[in-house]
């Protein structure tokens, strides 16, 4: 084995910090269908994200509580019951209520183009619409969403 | 900034609690530091530990039992743990789906962790994330395992009290309860008791309790059925494991259970450092991969470089 050079003595310990992002992937409102929340909880943990699923029929409040007590990065939201205009500003609200505004907020569903823009200025990052690739919404999370520093 | 957390942690900032949570699983130097403050402020929870193959029903009864807590006006904390993919290194964390009537309760905090590549039923921080919500005041904590079933002996020594969860019509009966798992649990419980042979796997269990000897006052674990969905059973339930609290804190059996979790707590955190401090030590000098090189080709052999590389007097930082 070759010589070493003396390396100096770092103070600091060699713990390892390892951010991991965790996002919460919730299905506010009361439509049932659950099936494509599912598939991209297990996109985005193939993507090695840690994801909290939270089940069908949850209120915002819910939603911001679980999100607050996980502490996550990202809130993605499924929904299919045509109640986005409502659902999706109101949990944006709440988190600035809880000053969570850091906590990046994104949708999916059957949602109208025409809807989109308004949901974009109530704080809404993103809105994926039928068609959309797995890939995309990975890469999305990828950009988008980073752990706290 | 250590204080601050710690006090906003005391007063009942969730948010500043979840923070702690989040940094001690990432491992933060400075959550770290903010635990040493907290440290003195836990050991007043009590600690109730579930573990059982998956699929027996933890996350469910976990919630039943969370509102048999929650109905006596005990606070709650649940730590529920998952498994990480190996192959992607992320992870689905469910077992909040079944508690979701306790989302709005401001009486319970729930936290899901991932194994993060830590065997034994718990996650590296399990014990960290433990201790921040036994200094939040919580009453009660109740860690779910990540039902692997058959090595989380782990757990044993965390918590005060061990429900092992076991369902009828699992094959094999006395296969799903292999030693590990028998000797951990101070409460069998029988879950989805309503199914076909549940009355046998009952018995089988009864049977192997009554084949061990047990001490004048020792602890006999009762064989307990519950239906976690519909609550049947669970009320009997929390109330055996109140009996099991009260037999647990008995002045002797008190001070051997925190002896057991005060050595577990610091193996652990030894073994943890230990192995990052040796092994960054050995990157900085740019030595591991050679090293592990020179072991695979067997050209050195593991032993002899352990034993060089721990050749220490530990004892010498904490005398004079």
């Amino acid at each position: 084995m070759a010589p070493v050079a003396a390396v100096k003595k770092k103070a600091a310990p060699a713990r390892k910090v390892e951010r991991k992002i965790r996002i919460l992937i919730g299905k506010p409102g009361l439509d049932g269908h659950d099936r494509g929340a599912k598939i991209i909880a297990r996109a985005l943990r193939d993507a090695g994200f840690e994801i909290i699923y939270t089940g069908l029929h949850q209120t915002p409040e819910m939603i911001v509580s679980a999100a607050l007590q996980e502490d996550v990065d990202g809130i993605g939201l499924s929904i299919l019951s045509g109640a986005h205009n409502h659902l999706l500003p109101r949990i944006v609200e709440l988190l600035k209520e809880k000053k969570m505004d850091d906590v990046v907020v994104f949708g999916g569903g059957i949602i109208p183009d025409d809807d989109i823009p308004r949901l974009k200025r109530k704080g809404v990052d993103r809105v994926f619409t039928p068609g959309t690739t797995l890939k995309e919404i990975v890469d999305y999370v990828r950009e988008n969403v980073h752990p706290r520093a | 900034m250590t204080k601050a957390v710690v006090d906003s942690v005391r007063a009942g900032d969730l948010r500043a609690a979840a923070r702690l949570m989040r940094d001690l699983d990432d491992g933060v130097p400075a959550a770290q530091r903010s635990l040493r403050q907290l440290y003195k402020h836990t050991g007043r929870s009590f600690i109730l530990g579930i573990t059982g193959a998956p699929g027996a029903g933890k996350s469910t009864l976990v919630d039943a039992i969370v509102g048999e807590f929650r109905a006596i006006g005990k606070t709650v904390g649940v730590v529920a743990i998952d498994p990480t993919s190996p192959y992607s290194g992320g992870a689905i964390l469910g077992d909040r789906i079944r508690m979701q009537r306790h989302y709005l309760d401001d009486g319970v905090f729930i936290k899901s962790l991932a194994t993060r590549g830590h065997l034994g039923g718990l996650s590296r921080s399990t014990i960290d994330v433990v201790n921040v919500m036994d200094a939040m005041g919580k009453d009660v904590v109740i860690i779910e395992t990540v039902g692997v079933g058959q090595d989380e002996v782990e757990i044993v020594k965390v918590a005060h009290t061990n429900l092992v969860v076991v369902v009828p019509g699992l094959g094999d009966d006395i296969q799903a309860i292999k030693a590990g798992i028998l000797e951990i649990a101070d409460i069998f419980v029988v879950n989805k008791a309503d199914r076909e042979g549940a009355d046998r796997t009952r018995r089988d269990l009864e049977t192997m309790v009554s084949l061990n000897d047990y001490e004048e006052g020792e602890w006999v674990p009762p064989v307990m059925p519950t239906e976690a969905v519909s609550g049947k059973g669970v009320g009997e339930l929390v109330e055996m494991i109140d009996s099991h609290r009260e037999h647990v804190f008995i002045d002797d059996n008190l001070e051997l259970f925190r002896r057991e979790k005060a050595t577990v707590e610091l193996f652990e955190m030894l073994k943890t450092r230990l192995l990052e401090e040796a092994v960054g030590d050995l990157e900085r000098h740019g030595l591991l991969d050679g090293l592990i090189s020179d072991i695979a080709a067997r050209r050195k052999d593991p032993y002899s470089i352990v034993e060089k590389l721990v050749n220490h007097s530990f004892a010498a930082n904490l005398i004079g």
